[in-house]
């Protein structure tokens, strides 16, 4: 009784706050709205059993990839009235690709059928006696090990790729190599003067800095290489 | 009286309720005389005297405080966003409270002893960044935005090896139960094998609570007070309870964690329980703040180059060293 109020309580927020996210004028509440669907999908999965599942969606999505989401369109300057001039003129694009996605799903659905065991493995998904976190830690790395990996190494590749996409290696910009400030030694930055006792420096015809050889300027590969970027000049 | 409390609705009922309260209560009770405690310390760091006006030693200073922090006007600026920037607060602060539901603070006392309890801390703890962005947001002004973009990517760099650090003390433990964790302690504390882990974790501790050196949120000598710049009254009242709950959270998680919870060094004195805990958390708080009285604050690009360059590969390196330690010993909890 109490499960069913609170799943349709759950399953109401979670598509209103759906719509609101398509229908917000202002786009960090979309974002907003969006983290709130994202709250009540993991509050789905805690009555159907998965807490594990719903504690992953709200680390995961909540916690990083919707911060950095918020981050992003917080830091744009959108135009309100630019983007809304726009609707009617990809209107029929839009609406074209919408309704090929729906026959899609309807096409996808209708030729549905389910397995012979799914209604018995539909009341208790996870084995008797184990935690869900258990019953999918074991479906994950003994039966679909290789498949989980290489769903691994995709997601590491496309990483890797949007780092080389964006990473630019100005030529302007220093950085601090902390490793050349730690092997400073005081030789090379101080120097002590015998300034006569209440004449000073001036009496010694004012003080001039000793020439010292410039040290080489750190080369771009050298300094990348060891993951610092340029090095002072 | 056990079936009325086990059986019946309003026994239920009335049973969380009395299991928040004496959660919550004493746990607002700690976060006033952390505040006080703070003033002390600091003081004692800096060769003055501290709070010794109102009551005994001052002991009546925090609600001397409360009591000027709630007659004061609320000001909401013209061009924030009501909403949000009333949401923002009240955010932080629940937060904070929420995350104490599973914190175990003796065998089986705890509010609610879920399977995932480690889980669930880590879900809440990287929520609290949503209060300060929301506040920065919804403030309209530039200091407070510049202190929310500032905890917005401190928070998310940190959590990255923080959930290191929190995988390789579960592949010890074998179970997500808070419970667990700490009764896998009986023997020895995580913090002597997992010593390395211990330090990541207490630091990141420092920078997911935006406590100094890491107080870039709030840096006032450059962002006069970061993301809660516009707040007055209870609306940063609440800021300021959350962000000391927070403190009090974190360290409460290092020593499950770490410091064995409710479990005495060797095993004394197991009678105490949850005063070992008190005394842990009594610590590391106190750590927290003689950081705060001795450190300088973190230039922003050293704190980026300490998460994401020294912290996240090490813990992943100290993961995989420790994943194949307890392989190659056969030292894996529970292997069917």
């Amino acid at each position: 009784m109490i499960t069913q109020i609170l799943f349709y309580l759950f399953a109401v927020v979670l598509l209103g706050s759906a719509a609101a996210v398509v229908s917000a004028r202002n786009p960090v509440h979309s974002v907003l709205f969006l983290i709130l669907a994202f709250f009540n999908a993991a509050a789905l999965f805690l009555i159907a059993g998965a807490e594990f599942l719903a504690m992953i969606l709200v680390i995961v999505y909540v916690g990083a990839v919707a911060v950095l989401f918020l981050f992003v369109v917080m830091m744009l300057d959108v135009d309100f009235a630019e983007l809304r001039s726009g609707f009617q003129r990809y209107l029929p694009v839009g609406a074209t690709v919408g309704a090929v996605l729906l026959i899609e799903l309807g096409l996808v659905l209708s030729g549905w059928t389910f397995a012979t065991d799914s209604a018995h493995l539909r009341m208790s998904p996870a084995p008797v006696g184990m935690s869900n976190t258990e019953a999918l830690g074991r479906i994950l790395y003994t039966d679909y090990v290789f498949l989980f990996q290489i769903a691994g190494l995709i997601l590491l590749v496309a990483m890797i790729g949007a780092i080389v996409l964006t990473l630019r290696r100005r030529k302007t910009s220093r950085h601090q190599i902390i490793r050349v400030q730690t092997e400073r030694a005081v030789t090379e930055t101080l120097e002590m003067i015998p300034a006569p006792l209440g004449a000073g420096v001036a009496s010694m015809g004012g003080y001039r800095r000793p020439k010292v050889a410039e040290p080489e300027p750190v080369v771009a590969e050298e300094a990348e290489a060891e993951g610092h970027g340029h090095g002072h000049h | 009286m056990y079936e009325f409390f086990h059986d019946t609705n309003l026994g239920l009922v009335l049973l969380t309720v009395g299991e928040c309260l004496a959660l919550l209560v004493p746990l607002l009770i700690a976060v006033a005389y952390l505040t006080y405690a703070e003033r002390k310390v600091l003081a004692a760091i800096q060769l003055r005297k501290g709070p010794n006006v109102v009551g005994p030693f001052g002991l009546l200073q925090p609600f001397a405080d409360a009591l000027k922090m709630l007659t004061k006007e609320t000001i909401i600026p013209s061009g924030s966003n009501r909403v949000l920037f009333l949401l923002a607060p009240m955010l932080t602060f629940l937060l904070a409270m929420l995350a104490w539901a599973v914190i175990p603070v003796n065998a089986g006392w705890v509010a609610a002893d879920i399977n995932v309890g480690i889980l669930y801390l880590f879900a809440i703890s990287s929520l609290g960044v949503y209060g300060i962005i929301i506040a920065g947001w919804a403030s309209n002004s530039k200091y407070a935005f510049l202190g929310a973009l500032r905890s917005a990517a401190q928070m998310v760099s940190y959590e990255v090896s923080m959930g290191f650090v929190l995988v390789s003390v579960l592949l010890c433990v074998g179970s997500l139960n808070l419970s667990d964790i700490v009764l896998a302690q009986r023997h020895i504390w995580f913090c002597i094998p997992l010593l390395p882990m211990f330090v990541i974790f207490f630091v990141s501790a420092l920078a997911e609570t935006n406590r100094s050196p890491f107080d870039l949120p709030e840096g006032e000598s450059e962002i006069v007070a970061g993301f809660f710049v516009e707040y007055s009254s209870m609306s940063f009242g609440l800021f300021f309870l959350g962000e000391y709950a927070n403190m009090i959270l974190m360290s409460a998680m290092t020593s499950i964690l770490f410091l064995g919870g409710w479990l005495g060094p060797f095993g004394l004195l197991p009678q105490l329980g949850p005063l070992w805990l008190i005394l842990k958390i009594c610590v590391l708080l106190f750590l927290f703040i003689w950081i705060r009285g001795t450190m300088p604050r973190y230039r922003y690009d050293q704190l980026m180059r300490l998460g994401w360059k020294v912290f996240l590969p090490f813990s992943l390196l100290w993961l995989v060293l420790t994943a194949g330690a307890l392989l190659a010993f056969g030292w894996l909890p529970n292997v069917a």
